[in-house]
């Protein structure tokens, strides 16, 4: 077997060092009628390099890929283009192959790339500081919540409608077993957000307000307005940002008010992986540094006065405060986080502004195109790189019909908000860097002949 | 005014009905460098042996139990800037919280200077 | 030792003449040592390494009003510089592909290739989570694929694919057990984990709202029955077992647990962090589990990248099976794959208890997991859970003259050789000899875990360690042994060889510098 060194000579002659005569020994502990006597019936066995990649390379061709098709899906998780770089850097086997940099004179590399991660992540929200990851945007939105509860010390926490319904919903399957409660609020097909309503439900009992940014229909809330009727119930404002690069182009939530900035970092370095590992992306003010969750990285200098980093404030952490802990994360995100952090070095301030611009203006491209088509019209004109269309019928089957000509074009409402009749004409459709005047050309055609099917 | 000692090695020391409360000099001791502290609120009303405020050390969070009942008068503010005061200074500034003390009595549970001292050598 | 490096080869280690003392370097760097800035020292802002196309037209008047006054203060490194910041940070760390990372109850074995280019596919790496069900059919195939092998492999009914990590996992099987008190109308609060649990056992416990209640472990090294059974009762929403246990042994009683668990209408949850040492060998299910995660990022070889992702399915067995939370995928009567999501849970999946991710999961380190189990087949695995032993009983034996095993006399260990400090002289410590072995050239063991042993040395070596690489191994260890032994003082000081020297952690944790603000005005 490839990947097993040990030869027949080397098994014997350490049996006879470990003074065993044969390996089944070894497993004398576990009870006779549960060791297993052979290979578990009814599995393959082993196979060469070639055949995995047979096997798996006929799964990989039964999916079209995005980059196999005209494609505009969005809904928090967003394809863009991955310098070369990144994902060659990544796996250099000294990142690669690493672990938890728990030995730091041995771990500078990874822990640098933190501490630069954090920085950056700090930057791009506007906010005092970041931590070094979390698992995604939707677990990172909760151990905001979390966080806001202990900070505030109260336990309600408000949902704006135009909250990813996927993080809604993880949000309420945690607070259905730690008891907190949590309102979340409809949402609505609207040109406008949510904000008033957010703001009417928060009372002196809200220890947090949760609001999307852009939100999941593409629209913008209005931060500061929020932050103003959170703070002055001492809550907290957390904004959730699903698409970070949407932060070229608008103002840093930290910015505006926002205590918390929790999302998803995937848009950088990490690509789209039908939906994982992606990487929880977790920034917050200096003051609440001992209630964060998760890894953090710290500068320091060495017995000599070298400066160097190590990962720190672990009292926080699972492995020292046991059942006290901030989080019980322990195993994060932290090759994505490299990936991020390189992506990100490689565009800059300046880069992430430029592709920003480009990104809002394929969407444009996008919109000015699909109105066109009879019975399609635009939720809402201020968006970033994704807009919700208001179709003539349920945009599900549109997208399935679409599916059949090629065309991946975008997510329906009804697939997000399958309970809400009201939103099912909603299609929410994305345009990238990637989305070529072709690929909307093809779109817009595919659409049209999709919609007329049904009005012939 | 008097000092007392209790088996989680806080001190207290009572004046009147007030009581200032930190960690033994042997406490601090085994926890190594102290790098932050956790304080209860001013205001807050406690029970004798509540886990009340925290010790962090870089590898170990240590509970600190209230030896009294009461109300917490104070807090020491410069240990916010200053943690080490805890190691350098433990039983005079390194103190943690005055209590106002709800049951005198309570004290009569506590050892003195003496018998913590054959504790701690018990250990 | 026999077999060290039959050739004799070894480095030239001369001593440095006395008046050939290193100089002082201009630039800091030493030849191939080579150091390196931040970023944010190194590039400037105005620069960038991606070339963009310029839009065609001016940002719509809608957005005016939520504009970035200036864009983030971040710099742009052209790819040359950027490549060669990461090529050198990269230079500083170590990883398996340097050598053994013997770190007990991580599993850091051999990342093989194939894996990172079958998940590089881009039928499997540029699909979208939510694309429609028929364009994404081979991936949902990968995922079904992958569960069914966990549930073979396990001996268990079901499996929820979703959790991202093991402490996800935890938290997904406590919450089926907490779903399926619900379900019974009980609201059992109390969760037994012994003291020698890993740590996110306790913290994902009160996580889910649990009440945790410590299990004391035998002189042994094993889960105290006695003191076990004593606390089981009504209150008793179940019991976390890991088995193979943190000190590297096996639970022979978790049937009698499990069995005692069931009785008082409890679950049994088992840590799978070690499954490594008994896979395609024993099945959990067969010891009355009632759910447990498996780390794919240890078992099934994708790699650590310097603290995650990882991926934590969990199995579950017939009582838990239909809380698993969604998305789910499922294979139907007609032979197709499912996704059974929050629109269509009525269809067979209506006792879900949620959602605990946004999509479905790790599917890179499925991809990456099912690679692994396929090139190994069911006779490969069973061949590494035998080796991973077989390696880990090979050092507790040849060490245990020179380090104190603390349980070495109650038999063979599992994948792991648990040592103690108790025969190191006065003045040495457990990390004293982690650092050597840096100098070494080894990554240490897992130190000061677990708790139940003072000074605990845990080891590793996983079933990708050859022979050889093991001789050279214990080699170091007996060498710094002996050094221990004689009061060498320069190990209080090691590493004197690595990229830094040992790091203060009082300071960085007293006034944390966690982000870089060295542009800022003083």
């Amino acid at each position: 077997m490839r990947y097993l060194p040990l030869t027949p000579a080397d098994r014997s002659s350490m049996l006879e060092t470990v003074g065993a005569s044969s390996v089944d020994e070894l497993f004398c502990d576990v009870p006779e009628a549960a060791r297993l006597s052979g290979p578990i019936a009814g599995l393959p066995m082993h196979a060469s390099e070639m055949a995995v990649e047979r096997h798996l390379g006929k799964l990989a061709a039964k999916n079209l890929d995005a980059g196999s098709a005209p494609f505009f899906l969005g809904a928090g998780a967003y394809r863009h283009h991955v310098p070369a770089s990144v994902d060659h850097l990544i796996q250099r086997g000294e990142f690669l192959t690493a672990y938890t940099p728990y030995q730091p004179e041995i771990a500078q590399g990874t822990l640098q790339v933190l501490f630069e991660f954090q920085t950056q992540v700090a930057r791009m929200f506007g906010t005092d500081i970041a931590n070094a990851s979390m698992y995604d945007g939707s677990t990172a939105c909760w151990e905001a919540i979390l966080m806001a509860a202990r900070v505030t010390r109260k336990g309600k926490a408000v949902l704006s409608g135009g909250l990813h319904p996927h993080y809604g919903e993880v949000v309420r399957t945690m607070a259905k077993f730690t008891k907190d409660e949590i309102v979340s609020l409809t949402p609505e097909m609207s040109a406008q957000t949510d904000d008033a309503a957010v703001i009417a439900a928060i009372d002196e009992t809200t220890s947090s307000v949760v609001v999307q940014y852009p939100d999941i229909m593409g629209r913008i809330p209005d931060l500061e307005a929020i932050a103003q009727a959170a703070h002055a119930a001492k809550a907290l404002l957390i904004v959730v940002v699903t698409e970070p690069v949407a932060l070229g182009l608008l103002e840093a939530p930290g910015h505006l008010g926002a205590d918390v900035v929790v999302g998803e970092g995937q848009s950088l370095g990490v690509g789209l992986q039908f939906g994982g590992p992606y990487l929880g992306l977790f920034g917050c003010r200096e003051k609440f540094v001992r209630q964060m969750p998760g890894r953090l990285c710290g500068e320091t200098v060495d017995a000599e006065g070298k400066r160097g980093f190590v990962l720190t404030l672990s009292t926080r952490e699972q492995h020292i405060r046991r059942e006290k802990a901030t989080s019980n994360i322990c195993t994060n995100s932290g090759l994505c986080a490299l990936a991020f952090s390189i992506h990100m070095s490689l565009l800059g301030g300046e880069g992430l502004e430029q592709l920003a611009a480009i990104n809002h203006d394929r969407t444009q491209a996008l919109v000015e195109r699909l109105t066109q088509i009879p019975g399609v019209s635009l939720l809402s004109d201020a968006y970033f790189n994704e807009v919700t269309l208001v179709l003539p019928r349920d945009a599900r089957e549109v997208v399935r019909e679409l599916a059949d000509k090629g065309i991946l074009g975008g997510v329906s409402l009804g697939r997000l908000f399958p309970e809400q009749a009201d939103l099912h004409n909603g299609l929410l459709v994305t345009a990238t860097e990637t989305v070529t005047l072709e690929d909307i050309e093809e779109f817009a055609a595919g659409l049209a002949a999709v919609l007329e099917g049904e009005a012939a | 005014m008097s000092v007392y000692y209790s088996e989680d090695h806080e001190w207290i020391e009572v004046e009147g009905d007030l009581g200032t409360v930190g960690i033994t000099d042997y406490a601090q001791g085994q926890l190594g460098d102290i790098t932050f502290v956790d304080l209860p609120e001013e205001g807050a009303t406690v029970a004798k042996g509540d886990s009340i405020a925290v010790v962090d050390s870089v590898k170990a969070a240590s509970d600190v139990y209230t030896p009294v009942s009461g109300e917490i008068a104070e807090t020491n503010d410069a240990l916010a800037d200053e943690p080490e005061l805890v190691n350098s200074d433990p039983e005079v500034g390194g103190w943690l919280f005055r209590v106002k003390l709800a049951d005198a009595s309570e004290l009569e549970e506590l050892m003195d200077e003496a018998a913590y001292k054959k504790f701690v050598a018990g250990l | 030792m026999s077999g060290v490096n039959t050739a004799g080869w070894r480095p030239s280690m001369n001593e440095v003449a006395p008046g050939d003392m290193a100089p002082a370097t201009q630039s800091g760097d030493r030849a191939l040592m080579l150091e390196e800035a931040l970023i944010f020292e190194l590039g400037c802002e105005g620069q960038t390494g991606v070339d963009i196309e310029a839009p065609s037209k001016a940002v719509s008047p809608a957005l005016s009003k939520f504009r970035r006054k200036a864009a983030p203060a971040l710099p742009g490194l052209s790819e040359p510089e950027a490549v060669r910041h990461y090529t050198r940070l990269s230079r500083q760390n170590y990883g398996i592909d340097l050598g053994p990372f013997p770190l007990g109850s991580c599993t850091m074995k051999h990342n093989p290739r194939l894996n990172e280019k079958m998940a590089r596919l881009p039928g499997f790496a540029d699909v979208h989570p939510l694309q429609p069900q028929k364009t994404v059919e081979g991936a949902l195939e990968v995922i079904e694929q992958l569960a069914d092998w966990l549930m073979k492999l396990t001996g268990m009914a079901s499996v929820a694919m979703s959790p991202k990590a093991g402490a996800h996992g935890e938290l997904c099987g406590l919450l089926c057990i907490r779903a399926a008190l619900d379900a019974r109308g009980e609201s059992r609060e109390i969760v037994l984990v012994p003291e020698s649990a890993h740590g996110t056992n306790p913290a994902t416990a009160a996580f889910a709202g649990f009440k945790v209640q410590a299990i004391p472990a035998t002189p042994e090294g094993r889960v105290d029955l006695e003191a076990l059974k004593e606390k089981l009762g009504p209150d008793v929403a179940g019991v976390m077992i890991t088995n193979p246990n943190t000190c590297g042994l096996f639970e022979p009683d978790l049937k009698e647990i499990a069995d005692a668990v069931h009785e008082v209408g409890g679950y049994v949850y088992c840590d799978g962090a070690n499954f490594n040492a008994i896979v395609g060998r024993v099945r959990p299910g067969d010891l009355g589990v009632d759910a447990m995660h498996i780390n794919l990022h240890k078992t099934f070889s994708t790699p650590h990248g310097g603290g995650g992702p990882g991926a934590g399915p969990v199995v579950l067995s017939e009582a838990l099976a239909p809380y698993a939370p969604l998305p789910f995928v499922t294979r139907g009567e007609d032979g197709e794959v499912h996704l059974v999501e929050e629109e269509n849970r009525g269809e067979g999946h209506e006792r879900a208890f949620g959602r605990m991710v946004a999509f479905h999961g790790q599917m890179g380190m499925f991809t990456r997991a099912l690679a692994y189990i396929l090139s190994h087949g069911a006779d490969g695995l069973k061949q590494v859970s035998e080796d991973a032993v077989l390696n880990a009983n090979y050092i507790l034996r040849s060490l245990e003259d020179v380090l104190e095993a603390p349980f070495g006399k109650s038999g063979p260990c599992m994948h792991e050789a648990l040592f103690s400090d108790a025969g190191l002289p006065e003045g040495i410590s457990t990390l004293d000899i982690a650092k050597g072995l840096i100098d070494e050239g080894f990554h240490p063991m897992t130190v000061y875990f677990p708790l139940v042993v003072k000074g605990a040395m845990l080891i590793e070596p996983t079933e990708t360690e050859s022979k050889q690489g093991l001789d050279r191994f214990i080699a170091s260890m007996r060498n710094l042994a002996q050094r221990a032994q004689e009061q060498d003082e320069s190990l209080h000081t090691a590493p004197h060889f690595a990229p830094r020297r040992r790091l203060d952690e009082t300071r960085a944790a007293r006034k944390p510098v966690l982000v870089w603000k060295g542009d800022e005005a003083a």
